[in-house]
């Protein structure tokens, strides 16, 4: 399988008044062809970051550093023209709270429209007709076309948003939070469309949220982000029943299943609050906080991604294919 | 009926603290001014069309439902924040009176906890100046027995586990994480020495890591300081982990209302069956999902208002048992199912689950 995406060593540190903020700290990870990948962790862990990244979409001033590799070709090293090209053909993003992305006094079919033009893939009325059929693929019916923003709701609009992402049929589409902002029974519509396209086109994707339940529903594999590293990915199922990793069983606890009495009346959550970029503690990132932690181990140790399973890896000491560590119970 | 076992104790209900009886709540419609000189009107929006429920001491419940459905109108009544059209609202078996002034004392007992802790503190004030706010708002001066503010602000920041209190009192909101606002603002709840604290949301804004303390603290404050607590949330994994009821809405209405165990395992509502058939999880994305957006309070529909929706109706079901022209003509109230919980659907007199 050829990877769509493939991260080498990616750094990004963004610039501020207090100096440098490192917001992810070195990330591997590649997007097979028709594969769907879930990032998650808390905010400011990097996750949006890495979208923003992706189509060199950060604030001026920002240094990025490493290998991004879309379908072979570095975006970091892109000329602008270049660059132009292969934003919303190569690689789209569906943002999070994307219906307020939408211009309010234009049609939303001419906003559709305009990448496609933009991108010399059709002419005005060629384009029309690809809008039509774009809006039908979503799920809205084609009159939709000359509707303003307001004249829709929330979930239609995210629908208009899908439609744009997929306006010049991209080899990876970035789906940031696409559903947070959307009422639960529209968020399980939207989810089972953009499942649905991505079956049916055999996109690549890349799925961005902070909630492991609806992660694991659309993902193939997922990747778990901590204090901007990922510290543990594998098969969706598999990480998300049986985590290897600390934080991503507290992440994973989070989101009880109804049912279950262990957790009923027991809500779990972690202690502390997430390290601050300019100031990660030594060691394991997460050790302040975890719950298994190896008092003189995790604090002086930085795990790397080490096999934990079945095409699975963990940074954590507690990985079954962690090396032998000093002063580690064993 | 199916004959699964539902591990479910009998619940043990205080006496009742908060009383809605059927509460309405209407919202006037609006049009334009060149519309309204022609003389159009636009309909009213019922967002609370006959509510009744009971709030006891010390229970945890939950008011759950899609958004417009009106939880949180229903929430901000009983918080003496809106006029009810028509019901009444009694907290301790007196009605609440209706004039500003005489609503004071009672809105001290009932106190509101929001979604998103930043926008509901003031970044310019201290941590200090915000927990003693609602205490100078209500003229407290010195406690029952005979503390000083600083000591009652003391007190409401270590029960919210703000602790030593001390290192927090002259911190600004922007300072602080967002778990840690959110106790802030469960803090100057308690300040007041409330008996009942509303929650819209308490946690949908906050990282999933941090949102199992904030329930934690709930809990034990129900614990042990016996209030009651209503959380308005649309999440139902969330009301599976902390509430003792759950009380689900539809257009106005409560559709469903029982012990957690027994809603949540055997929903005898197709509204609430369909609300747990969306909660996300592995491989589930085959699941029936309702179609169609919130329906539209100016707009309920007759009979039954979630006969539209109803995957009962829609597949036939409801034609096969008899109940269709029911379903679609008859407007029906909660009746209890035989068990503890209570639905208003036409199956439930047939004993069909849905």
């Amino acid at each position: 399988m050829s990877n769509v995406l493939e991260l080498r060593d990616l750094r990004v540190t963004y610039h501020t008044q207090g100096g440098g903020v490192p917001a992810v700290r070195g990330v591997d990870l590649t997007v097979g062809t028709g594969e769907v990948v879930g990032l998650a962790g808390e905010s400011g862990c990097g996750k949006s970051t890495i979208a923003a990244a992706i189509l060199r979409l950060l604030p001026a001033g920002t240094k990025t550093e490493g290998e991004i590799l879309l379908n072979g070709e570095d975006v970091l090293k892109m000329s602008a023209a270049k660059l132009r090209a292969v934003r919303w053909a190569g690689a789209s993003i569906i943002f999070q709270g994307a219906m307020h992305s939408l211009n309010p006094v234009r049609r939303v079919g001419e906003q559709i429209a305009e990448a496609i033009i933009v991108h010399g893939q059709a002419n005005e009325r060629e384009a029309k007709v690809r809008v039509g059929a774009l809006l039908e693929q979503v799920g809205l019916p084609s009159r939709r076309i000359d509707d303003y923003p307001h004249e829709l709701s929330g979930g239609q609009k995210q629908r208009v948003m899908i439609a744009m992402a997929l306006a010049c049929n991209p080899s990876l589409v970035i789906a940031d939070e696409p559903t947070t902002a959307l009422d639960v029974m529209v968020q399980a519509q939207v989810l089972k469309l953009l499942k649905e396209l991505q079956r049916d086109l055999g996109l690549s994707m890349v799925f961005i949220t902070h909630d492991l339940s609806v992660l694991v529903e659309v993902s193939d594999r997922l990747a778990i982000m901590y204090a901007g590293k990922i510290i543990e990915d594998g098969p969706a199922e598999l990480v998300f029943h049986s985590a290897t990793h600390p934080y991503t069983k507290a992440l994973a606890a989070a989101f009880p299943e109804i049912g279950d009495m262990r957790f009923r009346g027991k809500p779990s959550g972690l202690g502390g609050d997430p390290p601050d970029p300019q100031n990660v503690p030594p060691g394991c990132p997460f050790h302040p906080r975890c719950a298994e932690v190896v008092e003189g181990v995790c604090d002086r140790i930085e795990p790397a991604l080490w096999v934990s399973g079945a095409n699975s890896h963990a940074a954590c000491v507690h990985a079954s294919g962690a090396p032998a560590l000093e002063g580690m119970p064993r | 009926m199916s004959e699964t076992q539902i591990e479910s104790k009998p619940l043990e209900l205080g006496p009742p603290v908060v009383e809605v009886r059927d509460l309405e709540v209407n919202f006037k419609g609006r049009v334009g001014l060149i519309a309204g000189l022609r003389g159009h009107k636009a309909p009213d929006a019922k967002a609370v069309d006959g509510v009744s429920l009971t709030l006891h001491e010390g229970e945890v419940l939950a008011l759950a439902g899609e958004s417009g459905c009106g939880k949180t109108t229903t929430a901000r009544a009983i918080m003496g924040l809106l006029t009810p059209d028509a019901g009444q609202i009694l907290f301790q078996g007196e009605p609440l009176p209706t004039s500003t002034r005489a609503l004071r004392p009672y809105r001290r007992q009932v106190q509101m906890v929001f979604q998103d802790p930043t926008g509901s503190l003031n970044p310019r004030s201290t941590i200090y100046e915000i927990v003693a706010e609602g205490l100078r708002i209500h003229g407290i001066t010195q406690g029952p027995n005979g503390e000083t503010e600083e000591q009652l602000v003391a007190r409401a920041l270590s029960r919210a586990g703000m602790r030593p209190p001390e290192r927090f009192v002259m911190l600004y909101p922007h300072e602080l994480s967002g778990g840690q606002r959110q106790r802030i603002v469960i803090a100057s709840a308690l300040a007041l020495d409330p008996k009942i604290i509303v929650a819209d949301e308490p946690v949908s804004n906050l990282d999933a890591s941090v949102r199992g303390e904030i329930l934690a603290l709930l809990l034990k404050l129900r614990d042990e300081l016996k209030i009651s607590i209503l959380i308005v949330t649309h999440d139902l994994g969330l009301a599976w982990t902390v509430s003792d009821r759950v009380a689900v809405m539809y257009l106005g209405r409560v559709v469903e209302i029982g012990p957690t165990e027994l809603v949540l395992q055997r929903p005898r509502h197709p509204y609430t069956r369909a609300l747990l058939d969306v909660v996300p999880e592995a491989g589930g994305v085959n699941r029936p999902i309702l179609q169609g957006e919130p329906p539209d309070p100016t707009r309920i529909p007759p009979g039954c208002r979630f006969h539209p929706r109803c995957p009962t109706v829609a597949s036939g079901r409801a034609r096969e048992l008899g109940i269709e022209g029911r379903c679609t003509g008859e407007d029906l109230q909660l009746s209890p199912t035989g068990e503890e919980n209570f639905a208003a659907c036409h199956l439930v007199e047939l004993n069909q689950l849905p």
